[in-house]
């Protein structure tokens, strides 16, 4: 199903579907991997990751983009926080192009664009933010609205022209597309599946992706991640540190 | 586009310069014009916005990006708060081109860009827990870290290629340059005036800005 190598069934710790428009949150251990697969193609899974030991630790966008010299994620690069370490690493993409800038669309926005859906009217197939999913699923580790930073948004793209205007591209992931997030830190994982908010399809009827997490091998001195560049390397160290003495 | 300002200094309600490694804030209710002014040339100035009435409302960079649908701000350029409503407009500006994705640098992301011995080096997000602690705007409405969110960087020039390639250019910034903000809410204003010697976003000289503000 997923484009990537299949995951080792002794290395498989669970499997979960997360619908299209939906919201989830969890923690992700050190050493272990998320795969997000695209279901149908053109997906957008909305993340946000914190230190779960520490919540003022939170994936920072701008270290993670001028450290590595990037202005798009892809496999090879490492998901840093504010603190300068490595909350997750992306080992493997078959995409090749995930968005950090654009964040969520909100209520006004979503209401705007698809017409509300409300509950009461439209149970499982009502419609709620990409914003408010994230919040909802914050509140339930007592974070909230000050902890909403410029999330990823894995699947999606957009590029700017030579003036930074911005063009969102259509049929930039496809079914079985996926991506594999190698955790450096026990880190709260927080997501929405709601469409993309520069997403040019005027219709509510965003895909669904499965969440698989498995064991990963421990981080080679040659890894992938660690050693693509020499900001990197050092992020791994103080990663490293951060855990020193721990018997984890 | 370039636009320059019409107004004097002479008729500005405030007028404080701020050395490089400071912090400043401030609160520019709705309606007044804020400038910032480079002095020196190509001086990074990292700046947040908080709504004065509940500093839970903020600057978003992601939002300001998406809803104008562009990645850089200039004349025009509406900056949105996290909420989606319009904290400021830039309604003149004569440097041509500003950054929101390069962020505050720190002593921990100094570890990481330049080397691990750098952590004691001085840093905008230093300033910026310093502000927290000592400057009244934010001490009475005990803001922390969980405030700091990715800032503006006035003056700096970080092109993006269709590519994906970042590239720390020149800077385009020069001595007398400045951008000049319509306050659209009351808002507070913290700035760090950057510190950084490590990389060219100060042109390796970090310098004092000025700031001014009228009704």
């Amino acid at each position: 199903m997923s484009l990537l190598k299949p995951i080792p069934p002794d290395r498989l710790l669970w499997e979960e579907l997360l619908p299209g428009g939906r919201h989830w949150s969890g923690l992700m251990r050190r050493g272990t991997v998320l795969r997000l697969t695209d279901l149908r193609g053109g997906a957008n899974v909305s993340a946000l990751f914190y230190n779960h030991e520490e919540k003022l630790e939170r994936y920072n966008m701008p270290d993670t983009l001028k450290s590595q010299h990037t202005a798009f994620l892809t496999a090879g690069h490492t998901l840093q926080s504010d603190m300068g370490r490595v909350l997750c690493s992306i080992t493997a993409c078959s995409v090749g192009w995930h968005d950090t800038w654009c964040g969520v669309a909100d209520g006004a926005m979503t209401d705007a664009r698809y017409g509300e859906r409300r509950f009461q009217q439209h149970r499982n197939a009502m419609i709620r933010s990409g914003r408010d999913g994230l919040l909802i699923e914050l509140a339930k580790w007592g974070l909230g609205a000050r902890d909403l930073v410029p999330n990823v948004n894995f699947f999606s793209k957009v590029v700017p022209d030579a003036d930074g205007v911005l063009s969102y591209v259509e049929g930039h992931s496809r079914e079985g597309d996926a991506v594999d997030l190698r955790f450096e830190m026990n880190t709260l994982v927080v997501l929405s599946t709601a469409p993309h908010p520069l997403d040019t399809n005027p219709t509510w009827d965003p895909a669904g992706v499965k969440l698989s997490a498995w064991r990963a091998d421990p981080v080679a001195a040659d890894d992938l991640c660690r050693t693509s560049c020499a900001q990197n390397g050092r992020a791994f160290v103080n990663t490293e540190r951060f855990y020193a003495g721990a018997a984890c | 586009m370039l636009i320059e300002s019409p107004l004097d200094a002479k008729d500005a309600v405030l007028d404080e310069v701020c050395e490089a490694g400071a912090p400043w804030m401030a609160t520019v209710k709705r309606g007044q014009t804020l400038r910032i002014l480079d002095l020196e040339g190509n001086q990074a100035v990292d700046t947040l916005f908080y709504s004065a009435a509940d500093p839970e409302e903020r600057y978003s960079a992601a939002d300001t990006i998406a809803r104008n649908g562009r990645l850089y701000l200039s004349a025009g350029t509406k900056l949105y708060s996290s909420e989606g409503r319009v904290m400021l407009t830039i309604v003149a500006d004569t440097c041509g081109q500003h950054d929101t994705l390069g962020g505050a640098c720190s002593a921990e992301s100094n570890t990481t860009r330049y080397a691990l011995d750098k952590r004691p080096m001085h840093s905008c997000r230093d300033s910026f827990m310093y502000a927290l602690c000592t400057c009244h705007d934010a001490t009475s409405r005990r803001m922390s870290k969980r405030d700091i969110a990715p800032n503006i960087n006035f003056f700096m020039n970080v092109p993006v290629s269709p590519e994906g390639h970042l590239s720390f250019a020149d800077g385009i910034s020069a001595p007398g340059k400045y951008v000049e903000l319509k306050a659209e809410m009351d808002v507070v204003v913290l700035i760090s005036n950057c510190p950084q010697l490590n990389n060219p976003c100060n042109a390796y000289n970090p310098t004092p800005v000025r700031l001014l503000v009228w009704d």
